[in-house]
């Protein structure tokens, strides 16, 4: 009995080794990227790498942000990232509730459309985005590159808001219709409320989405002023033969920084609400 | 029916008014999806519906720097086509994004599930603590792990080459990881996997906690071992995630363009080592020939409709309980 015990224990430290190795090659890069962020430019060369900055300097976060149009493309993110998303997330919750709530003759084509744009390859789209939109002269200029991302935000918004709404008990909203509320006052009264964490997690998925995209932004904004910050970083390298790894990586660095305190915050919710449907079937 | 038996009733003047108000209040309840839905299909409709008539309409004409200045491609019929179906580069890396693709996708999908099955064994330190890291590199932006990659597999001081000699696996002192198609795509791939990794164990993970525990136990007692286990009892339950985790890699990692266009770099970029997205980048937009760009739009959207049928019908089945 005790030897088989043993055995088990054996067994359950063998896979907790395993599981720490992994833990570790998964999170090198991360580590890495911080790590070189505050290392000295002779340790960064050096052939032999320095694990861990004891003496961490700040100089290569000052580098990166007095490059230049670092202050201005961050900005154009920001505006990009908010109006998208603040349009997106009204117009998606919506049609979220049609979903959720209504049966009507053409729902499943809406279904259909609202799945499949977001399986379109993005590469195939930047033709005639880029054609049509320097027909109305909005290429170079943030209202198109905002006009883009709704295409691929919204049907995000809507399937997930859609799945947040189907947790709610729709008997809440009939009791309310009972006790003689009108439509709109079971929304506002009730629904709103009620998806307010909902609502919360499906904007900052949102913001991450737009704020990390790449190949649009690269393709419609020419003018360093007005690029995001995911172009400017892809052109941090530039042609120089002697990169500056430090400046590049606390860059990486102040670039990742929103995303993965956004992530962190709501990714219990979103990874809940696009596989509840998987898991259903 | 009911209007020819109730119709001596509401003979009366209210009586049809009333009913009157009726049918206009249930067309209105009947409307009241369609105005819903409406906002967001008419950005779709415009944003998404105006480009793609303009992408076949482009993909019929000839249409460069000159014609998009001058608002006026010139139409050439099929030729775009003929000429992309005729060139071996589009046969050539067709065949390579295929390859590469199911490469990605089965690396994925098998070292997903494997880390999967290995959280639930682990210490529950262990399990918080590589959940946690799954989640952190999952947060990362794809532009900003490009960078980190290309910071550890540089040649002259990158940490990977100075790893792996350190292991004694061989001597890689300056070893260039960017010299061959070969090495330059199998980096893309590690890029790939390790990125793709979180949200595959995550949603594996999750659909392992589904698994009933008294069916394990009853098997166990039967005398199944863990590989029958994993076969007949598991591996049905994880079924329909499995399968839609799958289509999706295949989507995505077929149209991949971040990832390889920013980690080979623009000066290593060749027709020797395109994807399907390069080849459409480079051909079309770089080159500015938007008209065949336009052909290879299509074909390219064409080849990835036919890969996501599977899966959209299989969405549309979930969303359409109402």
């Amino acid at each position: 009995m005790s030897k088989r015990r043993r055995g088990r224990r054996a067994r359950q430290a063998g896979w907790n080794a395993v599981g720490l190795a992994i833990f570790v090659v998964m999170v090198f890069p991360v580590f890495w990227m911080i790590s070189t962020a505050f290392k000295s430019n002779e340790q960064i060369v050096s052939l032999s790498p320095t694990w861990f900055p004891l003496h961490p300097t700040l100089q290569h976060f000052r580098d990166a942000m007095n490059k230049p149009f670092f202050w201005v493309d961050v900005r154009n993110s920001l505006i990009v990232v908010c109006v998208t998303v603040a349009i997106s997330i009204v117009l998606a919750f919506l049609a979220a509730v049609a979903l959720a709530r209504y049966g009507f003759a053409g729902r499943k084509l809406f279904v259909v459309l609202v799945i499949g744009i977001q399986m379109l390859p993005q590469a195939g789209l930047i033709i005639p985005l880029y054609v049509v939109l320097a027909r109305y002269h909005q290429t170079n200029a943030l209202t198109g590159l905002i006009i883009t991302y709704m295409t691929f935000v919204l049907p995000f918004c809507v399937w997930t808001l859609r799945g947040f709404l189907l947790g709610i008990p729709k008997e809440l909203e009939e009791a309310a219709m009972v006790d003689g509320s009108t439509r709109l006052g079971v929304f506002i009264k009730i629904l709103l409320p009620l998806m307010g964490p909902g609502l919360v997690a499906t904007s900052v998925f949102a913001f991450i989405t737009t704020w990390n995209e790449y190949i649009f932004a690269r393709v419609l904004l020419n003018d360093q002023s007005k690029q995001t910050v995911t172009v400017w970083l892809s052109y941090f390298l530039g042609s120089s033969r002697h990169t500056d790894w430090g400046a590049l990586m606390a860059a990486s660095t102040l670039t990742a920084i929103p995303v993965v305190v956004f992530f962190l915050l709501v990714q219990r919710r979103i990874a809940f609400g696009l596989t509840s449907g998987a898991v259903r079937g | 029916m009911h209007e020819t038996s109730s119709n001596a009733a509401a003979g009366t003047l209210l009586g049809t008014s009333r009913r009157r108000r009726r049918f206009w209040n249930r067309t209105l309840q009947g409307a009241v999806p369609y105005g819903l839905i409406l906002p967001v299909l008419v950005v779709i409709g415009v944003i998404l519906g105006y480009p793609l008539y303009w992408l076949v309409k482009l993909s019929t004409q000839r249409y460069g720097l000159f014609e998009l200045i001058r608002h006026q491609g010139v139409g050439v019929g099929l030729d775009n086509y003929s000429s992309v179906l005729h060139d071996g580069v589009f046969w050539r890396t067709l065949l390579r994004t295929v390859v590469f693709t199911a490469v990605n996708v089965t690396l994925t999908m098998v070292i997903g599930m494997l880390l999967a099955l290995l959280l639930v064994r682990v210490s529950t330190y262990v399990r918080v603590l590589l959940s946690a890291g799954l989640v952190l590199v999952w947060s990362m932006p794809v532009v900003v792990a490009v960078q980190v990659w290309y910071w550890m597999t540089n040649y002259e001081n990158g940490v990977v080459n100075y790893v792996l000699s350190k292991l004694g696996i061989g001597d890689f002192y300056q070893h260039d990881w960017y010299a061959t198609t070969f090495s330059q795509l199998s980096i893309v791939t590690l890029l790939i996997v390790w990125g793709a990794l979180p949200f595959v164990v995550i949603t594996i993970y999750a659909g392992l906690a589904q698994v009933p525990p008294d069916l394990v136990e009853a098997a166990e007692v039967d005398g199944a071992r863990g590989w029958r286990i994993f076969l007949d009892i598991t591996l049905p339950i994880l079924r329909p995630i499995l399968l839609i985790l799958t289509s999706l890699s295949i989507i995505w990692d077929f149209g991949v363009f971040t990832q390889p266009y920013l980690l080979i770099g623009q000066a290593k970029i060749t027709s020797g080592n395109y994807l399907m997205s390069i080849y459409l980048f480079e051909e079309g937009y770089f080159k500015s020939d938007f008209g065949r760009g336009a052909a290879i739009s299509i074909l390219m959207l064409l080849i990835v409709g036919v890969l996501s049928v599977a899966y959209v019908r299989r969405m549309v089945r979930f969303g359409d309980a109402p």
